[in-house]
Order: structure tokens, then C-alpha cells, then sequence
């Protein structure tokens, strides 16, 4: 456990909570990164506006974080391109059809104690365990 | 003035997950990989924010009693069923294999870093493939999550 950063971790989530909280209280909309993607992939009238503003927020929080946090955008990861092609498909895919990822049951769902986020981020930490597992101790990350 | 609050929601949503350590996605496999150098940051991440969301929609919820001029609400409901398990079980897979979600993802994508790029544009694809299933094949319009609740009818 080396790495383990519980200070950083809460301060961060904490930020996490509050930045969902405030596009609840001016849209009225839960801050799941995957279903705001995949809303704006529909091109609804009227529906647009708030995805791409949200969404630019987000990559411009990435320009400022390298900038002045480098160490938190240093991705080192050695994987072939097949592996994250096929994680990138899963993961978009399976999002849409689960309703929501990570932040959209894991911090909005749990945060209002919604049954089906639970079962969710069960299913989701289930596989990701295992997957993680396998890819980490017995191939030893090379996939 | 609301889209403003909205892009402050955006930045500040980035910077939660940099500063959790989210974004590395180093860190999101040490948690997931129980057989290795385990990291339990995840668990408190998780923790935290759910929990301040919980009181702020708590607080929210009082507030919007209190206020007698505010329109009536009620919580869109969302069915356990196999999309929802299955689903969640496929991005699971995807997740463990990498250690990106997509926030911590788009985030990436803005330093250019080329592993950032190929997981967000396949995760992208990913999205295109669920919506033309769901219009073609499935014969449902594409669901919205993002709308947390929706106002009663009359």
C-alpha cells in the first residue's frame, strides 16, 4: 500500500460531490460523464448546450491539471493497441446499456442511495476486480 | 450565467479527479488488482464524494420544500434488470482491463497523450454502436440518463 493517498483522495472527491451538486442546482442534471457523452451523440434540440459547455470544462480542467499538477496526467500505460480499442468499446458500450459509469452510480446514484446505482457499481466492481486481476498479476499487465 | 456555473462544474469535476488520483489510471488498476500492491484510494474517493453529494441534494431537497412556488418532482425510475447488470458487467471488463472511465478519460485526452485518445475515440464509438442498436434493432428510443428527475404530467 504504498501508494495510497487517503488526504488527496477525500479532499478530491469531496470536489468531486460539490462539482456534481452544482450542475444539479443549475440544470437539474446528474453529472454522469457517459450519459452526457452519450446524450449529445442523440443531437436533441435544446439539449446540447449544457453536454458541450460541461464537457469543455472538463478537458480544460485537463490543459490546467498537466499544467500545474503534471504528475496526476502522467499515463505511462504500455498496453497494445487492440486491448484499449476493445476496453475503450466496453467500456462506451456497456455504459450506455448499464445507464451510467462510475460517476453516474458511483458518486450521483450511491449519493442518493438509488438501489439500482448499488447494483450497478456491484456489477461494475465485480468485473473490473477480476479483470483487473487478471490482467495485472497473471499476465502481468501485458495485454 | 448558468452555463458559466455549468463550466465551473466541468473544471471543477477535473480537478476533483486529478487530485484524487483518478486520472492515473495506474492507480484505479491497483485497486481494482486485489492480488497486487493494493491501493484502497478508490474506496475513499467513492466515499467522499457520494457523501458530499448526499448532503448537498439532501440540503437542496429542504430548501425546495421550504419553497411552496416549486414545482413538484418525482424521481425517474430506473428497472434492476439485465441491461442494468450486464451492462454494467461489459464496462466493468472495459474498466479493469485499463484503468480508464470516462471522465478521468476526456480529462486525459487533454494533454494529447495518444493511449488518452484511442480509449476515448473507441469508448465514443462504443456509445455510437449502444444508440444505433437501441434505434434499429431493440426498437426503443436511446435513454437519458442525466435526467435525474422528471416533473409529473398535469
Amino acid at each position: 500500500m504504498d501508494d495510497f493517498t487517503p488526504f488527496a483522495s477525500i479532499i478530491g472527491g469531496t470536489i468531486l460531490g460539490i462539482a456534481a451538486l452544482i450542475l444539479f442546482a443549475t440544470v437539474k442534471r446528474i453529472a454522469g460523464v457517459s450519459g452526457i457523452i452519450g446524450g449529445l451523440l442523440l443531437f436533441k434540440k435544446n439539449d446540447t448546450a449544457w453536454r458541450v459547455v460541461f464537457l469543455s470544462g472538463l478537458i480544460f480542467g485537463g490543459l490546467i491539471l498537466s499544467k500545474v499538477y503534471p504528475k496526476t496526467l502522467s499515463i505511462e500505460l504500455t498496453y497494445s493497441t487492440p486491448a484499449l480499442i476493445l476496453a475503450g468499446l466496453l467500456v462506451g458500450f456497456g455504459s450506455r446499456i448499464g445507464n451510467g459509469c462510475t460517476s453516474g452510480h458511483g458518486i450521483c446514484g450511491l449519493g442518493r442511495l438509488q438501489p439500482h446505482s448499488m447494483v450497478a457499481v456491484i456489477s461494475f466492481l465485480t468485473t473490473g476486480i477480476i479483470t483487473a486481476t487478471i490482467v495485472g498479476t497473471l499476465l502481468r499487465g501485458v495485454i | 450565467m448558468l452555463l458559466v456555473l455549468v463550466f465551473i462544474s466541468g473544471l471543477l469535476f477535473a480537478a476533483g479527479l486529478g487530485i484524487s488520483g483518478m486520472t492515473q489510471p495506474e492507480k484505479v488498476s491497483a485497486f481494482l488488482n486485489i492480488m497486487g500492491d493494493w491501493d484502497p484510494s478508490l474506496v475513499l474517493v467513492l466515499m467522499s464524494a457520494s457523501g458530499s453529494y448526499f448532503v448537498g441534494r439532501k440540503i437542496m431537497a429542504r430548501r425546495d420544500s421550504l419553497d411552496h412556488t416549486s414545482k413538484k418532482t418525482s424521481r425517474e425510475k430506473i428497472s434492476i434488470d439485465k441491461s442494468l447488470i450486464g451492462g454494467s458487467a461489459l464496462f466493468g471488463i472495459g474498466w479493469g482491463m485499463v484503468g480508464f472511465c470516462p471522465g478521468p478519460a476526456l480529462v486525459a485526452v487533454s494533454t494529447a497523450s495518444p493511449v488518452a485518445i484511442l480509449f476515448t475515440v473507441s469508448m465514443i464509438l462504443g456509445m455510437i454502436g449502444y444508440n444505433v442498436l437501441a434505434q434499429y434493432s431493440i426498437g426503443v428510443s436511446p435513454k437519458d440518463e442525466t435526467i435525474g428527475k422528471k416533473e409529473i404530467a398535469n
